[in-house]
């Protein structure tokens, strides 16, 4: 079986943002929508004070709350793991959004765009679909998909990479089939410690973070 | 944007969505007082009406709140999984049911309401702890806290409904002042869970909220409904004022519990970053 994850270096995230508008591109997002998002943390006391960056989105959870509790069936679960959303069927009620604790979805009710009037990209990307809907990152399905008809392997071949993981300027973040040993992201999984968000909560996320490598002994 | 790790409220379900929390079980609450209570013939047909008039004016409100109201049909499609399917599949019962029971003017037939009716009300409660992302709704206890205020609300607005034409039975009295008292015994429960794992600022919302349904919606109408017993020349008004009490009470927590006391559940991280030495 195939379960597509990210992975997050947060040892390596320098903040530039570059993820978030790579995907704003890729995907058309309008203005206040960033599916992929990077969080600017301050922690701790002064003079003790950590910054991190911390990339967020749709986690893309095992155990998708907000595909439990969508009346309509919009919110589904592919095989591999991708928590997807049937524009088509969707009411806009936005109780997944409520259900989701990781803030990952948003519902924009008019069209807008980032200078007010739609920009020659923004006209061609605009899918009047989205609107009052609930949307969300798909891990950039579509390119997974095209690139696997093409026999290519996603988060290794950037064109069925995620466009954020193509753009990332430090490789902070990796792509790939977590149930592969050999995958790129397993092999990261295996040398590295990691956590994902709210993991008591039960959900599974699909996204890693990675905040210290594994001691030699711990690897091998 | 400038959201942060920090919990912030959610702005997805507004007063709309409250108002169907609040209209909602306060008809489901009468459905079921009414069904049970002896009433007959007109005032029987008038309640259940009455009833069925605040489940629609929810659900109503809450179809103003929704995205895309002309799809509003797909709601019934996981009654899998989805307490809004059944939400909606309880309330379409309850006005089948309600209205061939105002048809005949068949007790039977409104006690079946009933049911359909307290189904309607669990689902409102579950609806609410299945939303994960809040922290405040989550509390496996709200279900409860849900389902006893729309006893509590139907009683009251029973009582005060019947106050204005005849004194209130005893019995209708007792299963109020039940209400009243598992409506309290419901929120002291969800307030230990809520306190565990909602933000402060949440926390001080429910607690100003809850502090009126203790003080104005269970020991207020409970010592008035006192008054009434000793004092029998006035039992109407003050039955009139102990229902209204009960009803608005419940109502104002519902409407803080939706748009004041719901934030969401932040960023955490378990960890920080190891860069350089560690
Ligand atoms: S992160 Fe939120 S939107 Fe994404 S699958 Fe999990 S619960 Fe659903
Ligand atoms: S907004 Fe759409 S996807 Fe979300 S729960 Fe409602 S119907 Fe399902």
């Amino acid at each position: 079986m195939t379960r597509w994850a990210m992975v997050a270096d947060l040892r390596r995230c320098v903040g530039c943002q570059t993820c978030t508008a790579s995907c704003k591109q890729a995907n058309a997002t309008p203005p206040d929508v960033q599916w992929r998002r990077v969080l600017d943390m301050e922690v701790g006391e002064y003079p003790e004070v950590k910054r991190v960056f911390v990339p967020v989105g749709c986690m893309h959870c095992e155990d998708p709350p907000c595909m439990h509790v969508c009346p309509s069936t919009a919110t589904k679960k592919r095989p591999d793991g991708i928590v997807t959303i049937d524009y088509d069927l969707c009411i806009g009620c936005s109780y997944c959004a409520v259900a989701c604790p990781y803030q990952a979805r948003y519902k924009t009710d008019r069209a807008s765009f980032a200078y007010g009037k739609a920009t020659a990209q923004e006209t061609q990307a605009f899918d009047p679909k989205r609107l009052a809907v609930a949307t969300k990152c798909t891990f950039c399905v579509d390119r997974i998909d095209a690139g696997l008809a093409k026999g290519l392997t996603p988060g290794i071949d950037p064109e069925a990479t995620p466009a954020c993981v193509n753009s990332c300027i430090t490789q902070t973040l990796s792509f790939g089939d977590v149930e592969d040993p050999n995958s790129n992201v397993s092999q990261l999984l295996a040398e590295n410690q990691t956590f994902r968000m709210h993991e008591e909560l039960g959900t599974g996320p699909g996204f890693y973070y990675i905040w210290d490598k594994k001691d030699r002994e711990e690897v091998l | 944007m400038s959201f942060g790790p920090k919990p912030w409220h959610q702005t997805n379900w507004d007063f709309r969505a409250a108002f169907n929390f609040m209209f909602g079980s306060a008809g489901a609450g009468l459905l079921v007082v009414v069904a049970f209570s002896g009433v007959a013939g007109g005032a029987l047909q008038a309640e259940i009406l009455l009833g069925m008039a605040l489940i629609g004016a929810g659900l109503i409100s809450v179809w103003f709140e929704i995205g895309r109201p002309l799809r509003a049909m797909n709601v019934g499609f996981n009654p899998f999984t989805s307490w809004m399917t059944r939400e909606s599949f309880a309330a379409g019962l309850v006005f089948a049911l309600g209205l061939a029971a105002v048809w005949l003017a068949s007790q039977p037939l409104a006690q079946a309401v009933a049911l359909a009716a307290l189904v309607f009300a669990y689902c409102q409660g579950r609806i609410l702890q299945g939303a994960k992302g809040i922290p405040a709704w989550r509390v496996p206890a709200l279900t409860w806290l849900i389902f006893t205020t729309a006893l509590a609300e139907g009683a009251g607005l029973f009582v005060a409904l019947t106050a204005l034409f005849d004194t209130p039975a005893r019995g209708a009295l007792g299963y109020f002042s039940l209400a009243l008292i598992a409506r309290a015994l419901a929120w002291s429960i969800y307030r230990s869970g809520a306190a565990k794992i909602t933000v402060p600022a949440a926390l001080a919302a429910l607690d100003r909220s809850g502090k009126i349904l203790i003080q104005f919606g269970t020991l207020a109408p409970l010592a008035l409904l006192l008054v009434g017993w000793f004092a029998p020349e006035v039992a109407r008004i003050v039955v009139l004022l102990a229902g209204i009490a009960a009803l608005a009470t419940g109502w104002q927590f519902k409407f803080v519990l939706i748009t004041r006391a719901a934030y969401n559940q932040g960023f955490a991280l378990p960890r920080l970053p190891v860069r350089g030495t560690r």
